[in-house]
């Protein structure tokens, strides 16, 4: 059977990993390289990395990270932050990358996914959003890390970026990102039940609970960065965790 | 020597330093002579099916893949590689493979899963196998795939795992094997799976 998957996010800025709150606040944490080997252990399924600085000039410190995790762990993971032309996509995935994760270039560029997909294959092509509620009841996407609001709205972008071929989604919700009171469970729900690509929850867990919950209403893949990096929910009792309620994981 | 082919179907480093945590040395080359040379053949893959023929042919390497199965060599092919090994692709059109397993390679089509089939799911052995050798119904793969092998003989299946369909995901016939998912993104279960190939190369 599938498993659902739990997902690491680790934010890098000049080769260490960072963990934002709401986007700021930003706090030093650890060698990615120690980290990716560390969850790879712990039985994590996925990893994902985003470049946060993606400057020109800090742009081949990171390449340099890539080549290091993909010699260091035996888990597919993802590349995301600074991708805005094909030849990004090719950079990342020639250093060992499995996946790249795309969200305001696409949204200036959406052609982009579809070219990507094309040339490397949907499977790699995930389109992440940040997505926050307006007072319509529906949800925008916001750009630059959260600072500009499209006006665009989620829902219809996410099955844009279906239709363009990516293979992939990951839904990041503003509004509970850094809260850890739980995932945006209307949003993840409302986007499983509408596309035909795996869905990634992202932004707002605090505890083992919300992961459950959001794996229930249909996520295929559960995302969080400082649950894990401080160690508050450790993996394996996750996984326990959400085997017991009978959502099928994969426990080493 | 294991000679990974180098056909230009994205990064294969991943797949060398998987062989290397089990002890194979391999080489990415395209050179016809370093494959002849190699103990074994792994043609990985990612992308779409009739690229990836397109390039073989490009390369001239098919009549050399040819000659080296039909020698007795082991051949492994993993994800796209794996469906090359069939008859013929219906990914966006019609395309014919290397037809060393009869069968072809077909979407997934059943209401309400997703597409790709992506993420870990368990092997369920449908035949014995040294290449499966203290693997269990436990254990788990990582898979990224829209479309799946439909082996005319499903005993060529040795072992599957289970989405909307039986999904092949262990093929081998003769010396031809092939790997749906990623054994070198598929942590402890794939070392073990490498190490099952090696033994039964050496």
């Amino acid at each position: 059977m599938l498993t659902k998957r739990i997902i690491p996010c680790l934010d890098v800025d000049h080769g260490r990993v960072v963990k934002g709150k709401k986007f700021q606040n930003i706090q030093d944490v650890a060698d990615p390289v120690e980290l990716g080997r560390y969850y790879s252990d712990q039985g994590a399924d996925e990893l994902v990395f985003y470049d946060i600085t993606a400057s020109y000039e800090d742009r081949d410190i990171f390449i340099h990270i890539v080549e290091k995790v993909a010699e260091a762990i035996r888990i597919p993971f993802t590349i995301g932050g600074g991708i805005s032309k094909v030849e990004d996509f090719r950079k990342v995935l020639m250093a060992g990358a499995d996946k790249v994760s795309v969200n305001s270039s696409a949204v200036k560029n959406p052609q982009l996914i579809r070219e990507a997909a094309l040339r490397f294959g949907a499977q790699c092509v995930v389109l992440s959003i940040d997505a926050k509620r307006n007072n319509k009841g529906s949800w925008d996407v916001y750009v630059k890390g959260g600072r500009e609001n499209t006006g665009i709205d989620a829902i219809e972008w996410a099955k844009q970026g279906q239709d363009l071929g990516a293979g992939e989604i990951c839904i990041n919700s503003i509004d509970t990102d850094g809260v850890k009171k739980g995932y945006d469970l209307e949003l993840n729900q409302k986007l499983s039940s509408l596309l035909t690509i795996p869905i990634i929850a992202s932004g707002g867990a605090g505890k083992m609970e919300d992961f459950a919950e959001v794996l229930k209403v249909g996520a295929d893949a559960a995302l969080a960065a400082s649950v894990f990096h401080y160690k508050e929910i450790p993996i394996v009792d996750l996984k326990n965790y959400l085997h017991n309620q009978q959502i099928p994981v994969r426990r080493v | 020597m294991i000679a990974i082919v180098d056909y230009d179907v994205g990064n294969l480093k991943n797949v060398y330093t998987a062989l290397g945590d089990v002890g194979l040395s391999g080489t990415i080359t395209r050179d016809k002579k370093a494959l002849d040379a190699a103990d074994a053949i792994i043609l990985p893959g990612v992308g779409a099916f009739s690229d990836a023929m397109d390039n073989l042919r490009k390369f001239d390497l098919i009549d050399t893949l040819n000659d080296n199965v039909q020698k007795g060599k082991i051949l492994m092919g993993i994800c796209l590689g794996m469906q090359l090994l069939f008859d013929k692709s219906y990914e966006d059109g019609e395309f014919s493979g290397l037809s060393y397993i009869p069968g072809e390679i077909i979407k997934f089509n059943a209401p309400g899963i997703k597409i790709p089939h992506m993420g870990w799911n368990n092997l369920v052995i449908n035949r014995a196998s040294p290449l499966v050798k203290n693997i269990g119904t436990e254990d788990y793969v990582y898979f990224v795939h829209s479309y799946y092998a439909k082996p005319d003989n499903f005993d060529d299946v040795v072992a599957y795992a289970e989405y909307s369909v039986k999904v092949p995901a262990i093929v081998k016939k003769d010396n031809v094997i092939g790997m749906q998912f990623h054994p070198e993104k598929s942590s402890n279960v794939g070392f073990q799976l490498l190490t099952n190939f090696k033994e039964m190369i050496s």
